[in-house]
């Protein structure tokens, strides 16, 4: 098989020809590497990447393991033993991780090869990638234009067929809006099926790590492997994993969809809402029954969003202080001139912006006002869900509102960029799984097509629920075949 | 509630220890209090008979066996240290 050809398959296809032996692991490592060096200039989806170590490791894999010579890109902002672990910052620009995160441990043991970290909004925080301190990356699908962020390198890398399939992180939808944009699969696990252990943290009750892939099989694929509790993780719940590729059979003839009124808003471009509604029409055409819901608090979720999230950042990102690893400032007058100008120098102006926001709410006479209310209203936000979910078995809505928008439009604008998460991040403060899957195409007027994506959010720890739904609406259309043609030269 | 376009963005700067510009300061003074003024919607639904959500999934008294374990070792915990000596991190000095 042809380099090129070999790139382009899913991890499904991949694995019976390593099992089968028709390729080796060392073949597509090597398919892989081709790939990179040619797509890579255009989308700059990688921060760091090391193919002699994927050598190695692919010599020695063992392809009857599940995921056994499956290369994966891992967002660098989750630890991989011996690679950089930079999160796209300045302060922890020469970090190198000297340990596993549990999802890495997993993956490896299963066979898997992490061979790349990719780029992303600095800490996570952002959702077109733009806050990088490293570089800016692109959307495969039209280059002047952002891929989504936070897991923007993932989702990129994933759609320019530059990784099999790859890890990222979702706070407030940094895997599922990227996965919009750039016209892949997404899944965010429901908070405490997959171990954060490894992950530097941002909000750590928000975060959670997920798979970025070209089909939603793949996305069972790769959480069968990557869910489970751990001694490491408190949080990451003794709940039992059970096969997520057999809950993909089945028709969806039956189930009940919920479509959220206060998700179908004004502001949604009109592109986006048309693929929406004729999604939904599918639904109905596969014996889905589709039925308004109602989400009252939804108009509060950003808000709760912004104040709980920066909040534990500000408490998260204080041990980065430059006393045992990262920057450090030079010849500190003092012990406060160390760590302020440390951090100074160390932090780009979105994180800055989210440890003096944090800060503030959590200060002395403000707690009450901002921090305490936001979590009163989280509890609000996740009884609509409950009771949403009393009545259908999953909700639909768009993934996020535009499809990809220029590259340096919202930059300058905090509060544009937050709203970026308006479908996103109600799902993250209820602790719900959800996915997205591509659903469309809309033209811009200079003649690019930009994906859009349609977000299925399913009940907590009923992710096979909606990679059974997902399953169903992908395998009767064909928008996750198509791939964006890269304005390059291929190889033979 | 004060209003939140009086943050004082120096003040909160030096709580975080986070130095910052005159140009920064300025800034997020402006980007911060719009963030702030849109946050205000979190005061209009009735939350007098709700309780706070620290989290999402409520759990308690999560154990584990205390079984020793093996961690990091010296050479691993230094191998990041801006400033390192003898088996040691070299901090700022601490006391006068």
């Amino acid at each position: 098989m042809k380099a090129p050809d070999l790139t382009a398959l899913s991890i499904g296809e991949l694995q019976p020809l390593l099992r089968k032996r028709e390729v080796s692991a060392r073949e597509v490592i090597e398919a892989l590497r081709t790939r990179i060096a040619t797509v890579e200039p255009k989308i700059e989806a990688y921060l760091s990447l090391d193919f002699d170590d994927a050598l190695k490791q692919a010599e020695k894999s063992d392809v009857s393991l599940p995921l056994g010579g499956v290369p994966l890109a891992i967002k660098d902002i989750i630890s991989v033993a011996g690679q950089p672990c930079t999160c796209a910052s300045k302060i922890l620009r020469n970090y190198r991780a000297v340990f596993d995160a549990t999802v890495i441990h997993n993956l490896k043991a299963a066979g898997a090869i992490p061979f790349g970290k990719t780029n992303l909004d600095e800490f996570a925080m952002g959702a077109s990638t733009e806050n990088s301190s490293v570089k800016v990356t692109r959307n495969p699908w039209d280059l002047s234009r952002v891929p989504g962020g936070s897991s923007g390198g993932s989702a990129a890398a994933v759609a320019a067929d530059a990784a099999f399939g790859a890890i990222g992180t979702d706070t407030g939808g940094s895997i599922r809006q990227p996965a919009a944009l750039c016209g892949v699969v997404g899944l965010k696990p429901s908070y405490g099926r997959v171990s954060r252990y490894g992950l530097v943290a941002f909000a750590s009750s928000l975060d959670q790590a997920g798979p970025l892939t070209k089909t939603v099989r793949d996305a069972s694929i790769l959480l069968n492997v990557m869910a489970g509790p751990d001694p490491r993780d408190s949080t990451c719940l003794n709940e039992k994993v059970p096969d997520y590729t057999a809950a993909l059979k089945g028709n969806v003839r039956g189930v009940r969809l919920g479509l959220p009124k206060e998700y179908m808003i004004e502001g949604i471009d009109k592109q986006v809402r048309a693929a929406i509604e004729k999604a939904v029409e599918h639904f109905r055409s596969l014996g889905a029954e589709v039925v308004d819901i109602s989400l009252p608090h939804t108009e509060y979720a950003i808000a709760s969003y912004y104040m709980i999230a920066s909040a534990e950042a500000s408490a998260n990102l204080a041990r980065f202080d430059g006393v045992r690893y990262g920057y450090r400032a030079e010849n500190p007058r003092d012990l406060f001139d160390h760590y302020s100008r440390t951090r100074q120098e160390g932090f780009g102006p979105e994180v800055k912006r989210r440890i003096i926001l944090g800060t503030y709410v959590l200060s002395s006479g403000y707690y009450e006002a901002y921090y305490a209310r936001a979590q009163k209203v989280r509890t609000l936000i996740r009884r609509d869900f409950t009771e949403a979910f009393a009545k259908v078995d999953a909700l639909i809505s768009p993934t996020s509102p535009v499809p990809a928008f220029p590259i340096g439009e919202r930059h300058s604008d905090p509060l544009q960029m937050y709203l970026a998460d308006v479908f996103t991040n109600a799902a993250n403060l209820a602790g719900i799984c959800g996915i997205n899957l591509p659903c469309g195409f809309a033209q811009t007027e200079n003649g690019t097509q930009l994906p859009i994506g349609l977000q299925l959010l399913g009940r907590p720890f009923d992710e096979g629920r909606i990679l059974q739904i997902a399953q169903a609406y992908e395998q009767s259309t064909d928008w996750h075949k198509q791939r964006p043609s890269l304005p390059i030269t291929e190889m033979s | 509630m004060a209003d939140p376009v009086q943050i004082d963005v120096a003040h909160i700067a030096t709580l975080a220890r986070l130095h910052i510009t005159e140009e920064e300061r300025n800034l997020f003074q402006t980007q911060l209090a719009r963030v702030l003024e849109y946050a205000e919607k979190l005061q209009e639904p009735d939350t007098s008979q709700v309780d706070a959500a620290a989290h999402a999934v409520p759990i308690h008294n999560v154990f584990r066996e205390d079984e020793a374990r093996s961690g990091l070792s010296v050479a691993d915990a230094l191998s990041n240290a801006p400033h390192q000596a003898n088996d040691l991190f070299i901090v700022t000095k601490v006391v006068e």
